[in-house]
C-alpha cells in the first residue's frame, strides 16, 4: 500500500521535473524580446480601440509609436495632447501638438425644412440607399437620415433626433476618432477645431446646386449668394460651386457671416446670446411688462 | 425540348400586355434633355455651347475615350442650357437641354428608309460608322458597341449571337422591333458577319414570342448561315452569359468576356441601330420604348427620341393612373424606380413601367429560414444568402472570395425569398465596396 503511494509520487515528480526542464529550455530558446515600453505606452493610451489613429487598435498603435523614429505625425485623437505628452515622456521622443477637433454635422435639412419628394423602401442604411439614388428629398448632398454614423460611433456621442431625422453630435462625448466621417457616404460630417469654449462657426450645408434649386429643395440651404464672402474681414470664406466654406484656421469667430446669411445656413455653436444695444426706452418697456404681469414678480 | 441555361432561373408572370401593339411614333418633344453619361464608361465631352443652333444628328458631345460614345442631337433646335438634371441613376448629371425648333422641317422627317440589302462599305468603314454614330448596347447595359467589336488578336470569334430574348416581364420593345423590322435586322446581322468575318449567327428568342420566331425564320430561309433558336421561357436568359450557355453550351469563364469563348452577343435593338448607321448614315438618336402598366388606359410601344422627358410619354398613354406607386425605368426585375417624371429617356431605356401600390410595395423582411431557394435560382451558382450576410457584416474580403463580383444583379434571389429579405440590395452594396477595394489595391 505504502509502496504504491511512493511509486506514484516518484513517477509524478519525475515527469514534472522533465516537463519543467523541457519548458525551461524551450522558453529560453524561443523567447521573443518585446520592448516593455510597448505595454507602458499601451497603458497610457485610452484603450478605446477606435482606430481613429489609423492603426487597428491601441496595442498596434503603441507598437507603431515605439518602433517609429519620428512620431510627430502620429496622433491619438481620443487621448489628445495630454496622452501624447505622456507617450512622449515614456519614449523620449517629440510629439506634435494638435488642436483638439470635434465632429460637426454640415446639414440642417430636417423634415420640416426639406420636404420629402420620394419614398425609399429597402434596407435602412445610408451606404445602400446612396447607391440607389440621391435620397428621399430633392437635395442630393444632404443627410440621408438612416444613421450609419450613429451606428459606428463607439462613444455614444451621436443619436438620431426623431423630430428632424438628422443625427445629433454630443460634443462633450465626441473623441474625434473619425469613424462617422468615414461612414457617411455624403461626407457631411467634418472635423473642426474645438477651442476652449467649443465655439464654432461653419456652413451647415453642402448643396452645390444653384441658389434657386437649392432653396427649393431645402429652406436652409446655402444658395451661394456670396454675402458672407463679401462681409468676412479675414477672407476666411471661399465660394465653390455656389457653396460657401469657412476656413476654421482663418476664421476669428466674429459672427458677421451668421447674421448676414439670408437662409440661416451658417451655424454658430455655444456662443452666448448677443448683447442687444439697449435703446433708451428699454427700461420703460420693461416696467410696463412688469406692471402687466404682477403675478410674475410674486 | 427547347434550349435553356441549366443553372437556376425563375419564371415570373410575363404580363406582356403590349405585345400586339405596333410601334407608334412619338411626336417630337418641345424640349429634349440629353444626358452626357448615357453609356457605361467615360462620359462624353460637350462640344456645343449655350445658344448654339444644332441640326438633327449633329454630334453634341464627343466620345471621352475608348470606352465611351458620341452623342448626337435628336432634334433640330437651339441649345438653351447646359444643366444638371436628375437622370435614371437618381443623381443629378450633366445634361444638354435643346429646345426644338418647330419651324425646322427636318424634325418632321421620319427616318424610315427603304430596305437596302447590299453592303457597300468596307470592313473598316463599317466599324468606323458604328463608332462615329454613337451605337451602344440597347439591351439595357449601354456598353459602347465598338468596344465589343474590337476583337483582340489572340481571340477567335466564330459565332455571333443576337439577343432577342427579352426575358424581362412587361417589356415588348425588342419583340415588336423583330416583328416590324425583321428584314433590316437580318441585313444588320449580315453587316456584322461581314465586318468581323464571322461564319455563323444565331438569333435567340424565347418561345413566348412565337410570331417573332416565325417571322425571322421566314426571313432567314434563304440564308443558311443565320439560324433562329427558340428558347424556353426563363429569366434571366437575356443575360449574355446565360444566353451563350443556352444556345452554344459554352461557359464564359469567371470574370471573362463572351469573346473568350469565341462569341459576340448583340441585342436586336443594337443590330437595328447598326443597320441604320451603316446603311443609312443615321446616328443613334431614337429607340423603341415600351410604356406599360396594368392600370394604364393605353399602354403601347413607341419610337422615342433620346432625351424626351418621361412625362411626355406618360401623357401619351393617358397620364399617371390613380394609385400609382412607382414609375420604373426598365422592366420590373432589373429596372430602377425614377425620382420624378422629368427624367429623360436615354439610350438604355427599354421600357417605362407604371406600377400600383399592390405590386410595388416591398414587404417587411424577416429572418432567413435557410430554405436555400435563393441558391437554387441563382443563375451564376452563387449563394446569395451568404453573400448578403457577408456584406451586411462588413466581411468584404470573404465576400470577394465567394465571388460576389460575378453576380449579374438579376434579382432572382430577392424575387423568390419567402422571407422578403433584401438580398440584392446588400449584394450590390457588397459589390460596390469590393470594387472599391480592388481599385485601391491596383
Amino acid at each position: 500500500m505504502i509502496a504504491s503511494v511512493i511509486y506514484s509520487a516518484i513517477l509524478l515528480s519525475s515527469v514534472g521535473t522533465v516537463a519543467a526542464i523541457v519548458l525551461f529550455v524551450v522558453s529560453k530558446k524561443f523567447s521573443v524580446f518585446e520592448d516593455p515600453k510597448i505595454t507602458e505606452v499601451e497603458d497610457a493610451l485610452p484603450a478605446a480601440n477606435c482606430a481613429g489613429c489609423g492603426s487597428p487598435g491601441c496595442r498596434a498603435f503603441a507598437e507603431k509609436l515605439v518602433n517609429t523614429e519620428d512620431i510627430s505625425e502620429l496622433f491619438c485623437p481620443v487621448g489628445g495632447n495630454e496622452v501624447m505628452k505622456q507617450v512622449a515622456e515614456i519614449l523620449g521622443k517629440e510629439v506634435a501638438e494638435k488642436d483638439p477637433t470635434v465632429a460637426v454635422l454640415r446639414c440642417q435639412g430636417g423634415c420640416d425644412v426639406r420636404p420629402k419628394t420620394t419614398e425609399y423602401q429597402g434596407p435602412r442604411s445610408c451606404a445602400i440607399s446612396s447607391l440607389v439614388y440621391g435620397g428621399e428629398t430633392d437635395c442630393q448632398y444632404g443627410c440621408l437620415g438612416d444613421g450609419d454614423c450613429v451606428n459606428v460611433c463607439k462613444f455614444d456621442a451621436m443619436f438620431m433626433d426623431e423630430s428632424t431625422g438628422l443625427p445629433v453630435i454630443i460634443t462633450d462625448k465626441c473623441t474625434s476618432c473619425g469613424a462617422c466621417v468615414e461612414a457617411c457616404p455624403r461626407d457631411i460630417i467634418e472635423m473642426r477645431p474645438k477651442n476652449k469654449r467649443d465655439l464654432k462657426i461653419f456652413v451647415g450645408c453642402l448643396n452645390e446646386d444653384k441658389g434657386g434649386i437649392a432653396k427649393k429643395a431645402c429652406e436652409v440651404a446655402c444658395i451661394g449668394c456670396s454675402k458672407c464672402e463679401d462681409i468676412c474681414p479675414k477672407d476666411a470664406i471661399t465660394m465653390d460651386n455656389s457653396l460657401a466654406y469657412i476656413d476654421p484656421v482663418l476664421c476669428t469667430l466674429c459672427r458677421k457671416c451668421v447674421e448676414i446669411c439670408p437662409t440661416h445656413s451658417i451655424i454658430e455653436t455655444n456662443f452666448p446670446p448677443k448683447k442687444v444695444k439697449k435703446p433708451k426706452e428699454t427700461p420703460v418697456v420693461k416696467a410696463s411688462v412688469t406692471q402687466q404681469n404682477p403675478s410674475a414678480n410674486a | 425540348m427547347l434550349k435553356t441555361f441549366p443553372k437556376g432561373g425563375i419564371h415570373p408572370p410575363e404580363n406582356k400586355i403590349t405585345a400586339a401593339k405596333a410601334i407608334k411614333r412619338m411626336s417630337v418633344p418641345k424640349t429634349v434633355y440629353v444626358p452626357i453619361a448615357q453609356h457605361i464608361g467615360i462620359p462624353s465631352k460637350i462640344i456645343v455651347d449655350r445658344k448654339d443652333k444644332v441640326e438633327i444628328g449633329q454630334v453634341i458631345a464627343k466620345s471621352g475615350g475608348f470606352v465611351s460614345s458620341n452623342i448626337h442631337s435628336p432634334v433640330a433646335g437651339t441649345v438653351t442650357k447646359l444643366d444638371m438634371m436628375v437622370d435614371s441613376s437618381g443623381y443629378k448629371k450633366q445634361c444638354i437641354v435643346i429646345r426644338t425648333d418647330p419651324k425646322n422641317e427636318s424634325n418632321l422627317v421620319i427616318p424610315d428608309f427603304p430596305l437596302k440589302r447590299e453592303i457597300t462599305l468596307s470592313q473598316k468603314d463599317i466599324l468606323q460608322h458604328i463608332t462615329d454614330y454613337g451605337i451602344v448596347g440597347l439591351g439595357g447595359a449601354t456598353f459602347p458597341s465598338h468596344v465589343k467589336l474590337d476583337i483582340k488578336n489572340d481571340k477567335h470569334v466564330d459565332c455571333l449571337i443576337i439577343n432577342g430574348v427579352e426575358c424581362e416581364p412587361y417589356l415588348t420593345a425588342d419583340h415588336r422591333l423583330m416583328l416590324e423590322k425583321s428584314e433590316e435586322i437580318i441585313v444588320g446581322i449580315q453587316i456584322l458577319m461581314h465586318a468581323l468575318n464571322i461564319e455563323k449567327a444565331v438569333i435567340g428568342i424565347e418561345n413566348n414570342k412565337k410570331d417573332a420566331i416565325a417571322v425571322l425564320k421566314r426571313a432567314t430561309e434563304s440564308n443558311p448561315r443565320i439560324k433562329v433558336s427558340a428558347l424556353r421561357v426563363k429569366y434571366p436568359q437575356g443575360s449574355e452569359k446565360q444566353l451563350i450557355r443556352a444556345i452554344l453550351k459554352r461557359e464564359v469563364p469567371k470574370g471573362g468576356l463572351p469573346m473568350d469563348v469565341g462569341v459576340i452577343v448583340h441585342n436586336v435593338g443594337t443590330i437595328f441601330a447598326i443597320y441604320q448607321a451603316v446603311q443609312h448614315n443615321q446616328p443613334l438618336t431614337e429607340r423603341v420604348v415600351t410604356v406599360t402598366g396594368k392600370k394604364l388606359n393605353n399602354p403601347s410601344n413607341f419610337w422615342v427620341k433620346i432625351g424626351t422627358p418621361i412625362k411626355d410619354l406618360v401623357e401619351e398613354v393617358g397620364g399617371v393612373p390613380e394609385g400609382t406607386r412607382k414609375i420604373v425605368n426598365g422592366g420590373p426585375m432589373m429596372g430602377k424606380a425614377i425620382k420624378n417624371t422629368d427624367v429623360p429617356i436615354t439610350k438604355g431605356t427599354s421600357g417605362i413601367l407604371i406600377i400600383s401600390e399592390e405590386e410595388a410595395s416591398r414587404k417587411e423582411p424577416k429572418n432567413c429560414i435557410r430554405c436555400s431557394q435563393c441558391v437554387f435560382v441563382c443563375p451564376m451558382g452563387l449563394e446569395p444568402h451568404l453573400l448578403m450576410n457577408l456584406s451586411e457584416k462588413g466581411l468584404y474580403e470573404r465576400a470577394a472570395k465567394e465571388d460576389v463580383m460575378t453576380c449579374i444583379e438579376c434579382g432572382s434571389c430577392s424575387y423568390v425569398c419567402p422571407s422578403h429579405r433584401p438580398l440584392l440590395d446588400y449584394i450590390r452594396f457588397g459589390k460596390s465596396i469590393v470594387k472599391k477595394l480592388e481599385t485601391s489595391k491596383n
